[in-house]
């Protein structure tokens, strides 16, 4: 499967990332030999074989719904770029 | 002392040869006159360490001290180090001064080790030669022209220019026994799960594992008896006894099966590289052990399956840096788009933009069949052929790198090339084992690394295996000539 200039541009905002109009037709290049490289999957047969999801078929272990964590939101807050008042300051949302 | 393994260091510091506060001053001194030339280190925390080797002398002087106390280790800037700048190697977090403590640097401060240091890496631990650093490419101390490997790169190049007693390191795809290898050291990476992955900022998280970077198979026994173990506050950690890692070292290799998979004996190999795993097979044969041939005939696909696990986990992973909470922000956004794209698109170098893509278009709706659950069924096949070569064999061997370090922008413009270096080390990841480098010998000049690899929790044999070669090699006490 190979990807074009318009897809990877699709792709990028789903990814929250922006590329420079310049910068398409390389980026696009270069993903579509990665893909390349990764089609070689598609040329084995699997239809009878069940994804492994962790190495050892473990599964994810549950805990009890309660509060297991102390507040520590003035530290986990010193290195955000901007708070007021306990808050994550953004751009404006809504007018 | 700076010469010698951590081992002996922490034999002399029981012994009241030295203190930790003189040890760690040399090492100390050593960074700054020889760091220049390498760029192992992102950050130097001399007032931390100097106020911890303090500590760690009056914790001995109380009598409780434990084997790595006042031993000076660097740490792969990717664990969480309360109220120390933690980079990941981005500028994404340049600025970022962790707010908690990961689990396995916790552990080895407990056990009264000194941090000297973050070592420098590969962004996001995505790249396999430590050029893809916002802080520079690490050079490697054997030869300043070439890589030390990648992604624990400064790591492998601070242990082997003796800038630290030893180090942690991560390994998703080969990121410990790659760069050992290079950089002539010992790696090992545990089985996934055995060591916990909680502060440790997510790269692939199927895949990630910590381990022990340092100069003897002794060393990384020490260190991994303090890193491994249950955590509740890694999901994925798993819930097994930590055996004493040193306690089988010194076994016999008498009967050991050895098994060489025909696969990593192809094309594409080197012969220097091959001749000096064939050589390390040949002290095997002479410590008793046999070899037979066996076969991991779904080799090849462990490229195509990694590069699509990994980067799509990735691209899950780093949503998180949205320029809101933590990290770089861009200047004056205009609005909440434009915030998040443009502090990642400025923040991200291009080989984890260039992952972060490929990720998202293979779980992207249409295409998550053929991609990511395609790559999850051969991720199967591949950790049932290591299965099947067990049953033959007590431990596979061969090589870590189909080359020994190739040079400083030889392959950076070319990310297939990068990638399909991988070949030997990806299906260790894919199948959880743990695997380990031993130093070698050097091919072409370069350090090479044996790779060995184990069954599941069998971390004590890989030891085993590997102290006694050391018992009859000399390649773990070759250092650099400059350093």
């Amino acid at each position: 499967m190979a990807v074009d200039a318009s897809e990877i541009q699709k792709v990028a905002n789903l990814a929250r990332l922006s590329i420079d109009e310049s910068q398409l037709e390389t980026t696009a290049d270069t993903i579509n030999r990665i893909l390349e490289l990764v089609d070689q999957m598609q040329m084995v047969k699997t239809d009878h074989v069940e994804p492994l999801a962790h190495p050892l078929d473990a599964t994810q272990r549950l805990r009890k719904d309660v509060v297991s964590e102390e507040n520590n939101r003035e530290q986990l807050q010193s290195c955000a770029p901007v708070v007021e008042d306990g808050l994550f300051l953004v751009p404006k949302v809504i007018e | 002392m700076y010469d010698k393994s951590l081992s002996e260091q922490s034999r002399a510091l029981a012994n009241g040869e030295l203190s930790s506060l003189e040890l760690t001053q040399l090492y100390l001194d050593r960074i700054k006159k020889l760091d220049g030339n390498y760029n192992s280190y992102i950050t130097v925390t001399e007032d931390l360490a100097l106020e911890q080797a303090k500590a760690a002398d009056e914790r001995r002087a109380t009598g409780d001290a434990s084997a790595l106390t006042g031993i000076p280790l660097a740490h792969k800037d990717l664990f969480c180090t309360e109220g120390v700048k933690t980079t990941c190697g981005s500028k994404i977090l340049d600025n970022f001064i962790a707010p908690y403590e990961s689990t396995v640097t916790h552990k080895l401060k407990e056990a009264g080790s000194v941090m000297l240091g973050k070592t420098n890496m590969d962004e996001f631990a995505m790249g396999s030669s430590n050029e893809n650093s916002y802080y520079g490419a690490v050079k490697n101390p054997w030869d300043t022209q070439a890589i030390p490997g990648g992604s624990s790169g400064g790591s492998a190049a601070c242990v082997a220019a003796r800038l630290a007693a030893g180090a942690t390191g991560t390994d998703t795809g080969g990121s410990i026994r790659q760069p050992a290898s290079h950089c002539g050291i010992t790696g090992l990476k545990p089985t996934y799960g055995r060591v916990s992955r909680y502060g440790m900022i997510a790269y692939a998280s199927s895949l990630d594992q910590a381990g022990p970077m340092t100069r003897t198979a002794e060393d990384a026994a020490l260190m991994l008896n303090v890193m491994a173990g249950f955590d509740h506050r890694d999901s994925t950690c798993l819930d097994r006894e930590v055996p004493d890692y040193t306690a089988h070292l010194n076994d016999s290799l008498e009967g050991l099966t050895i098994g060489l998979p025909k696969e990593y004996f192809s094309t594409g190999l080197d012969s220097e590289v091959e001749q000096r795993v064939r050589d390390a097979v040949a002290e095997y044969e002479k410590l008793g052990a046999r070899v037979k041939e066996v076969s991991l005939p779904n080799l090849e696909l462990s490229i195509p399956s990694y590069y699509v696990i990994a980067p799509a986990e990735a691209s899950s992973n780093l949503s998180r840096f949205d320029g809101a909470r933590f990290g770089y922000r861009c200047e004056n956004p205009e609005d909440l788009m434009d915030m998040y794209k443009r502090s990642r698109s400025e923040g991200f170098g291009e080989e984890v933009k260039r992952r972060i893509l490929v990720g998202t278009y293979a779980l992207s709706a249409g295409y998550y069949d053929a991609y990511y659950k395609k790559a999850q069924k051969i991720r199967r096949l591949i950790r049932d052929d290591f299965m099947n070569a067990f049953e033959q064999c007590d431990i596979i061997m061969g090589p870590n790198a189909p080359t020994s370090a190739f040079n400083i922008g030889e392959k950076s413009d070319d990310p297939v090339a990068m990638y399909l270096s991988d070949i030997y080390t990806l299906s260790v990841n894919l199948a959880g084992l743990p695997g380990m480098s031993v130093p070698a010998g050097m091919a072409n000049g370069r350090p090479v690394g044996l790779q060995m690899i184990g069954r599941h929790f069998d971390e004590s044999g890989l030891l085993n295996a590997a102290h006694r070669f050391q018992q009859v090699t000399d390649f773990h006490k070759q250092f650099p000539i400059n350093s």
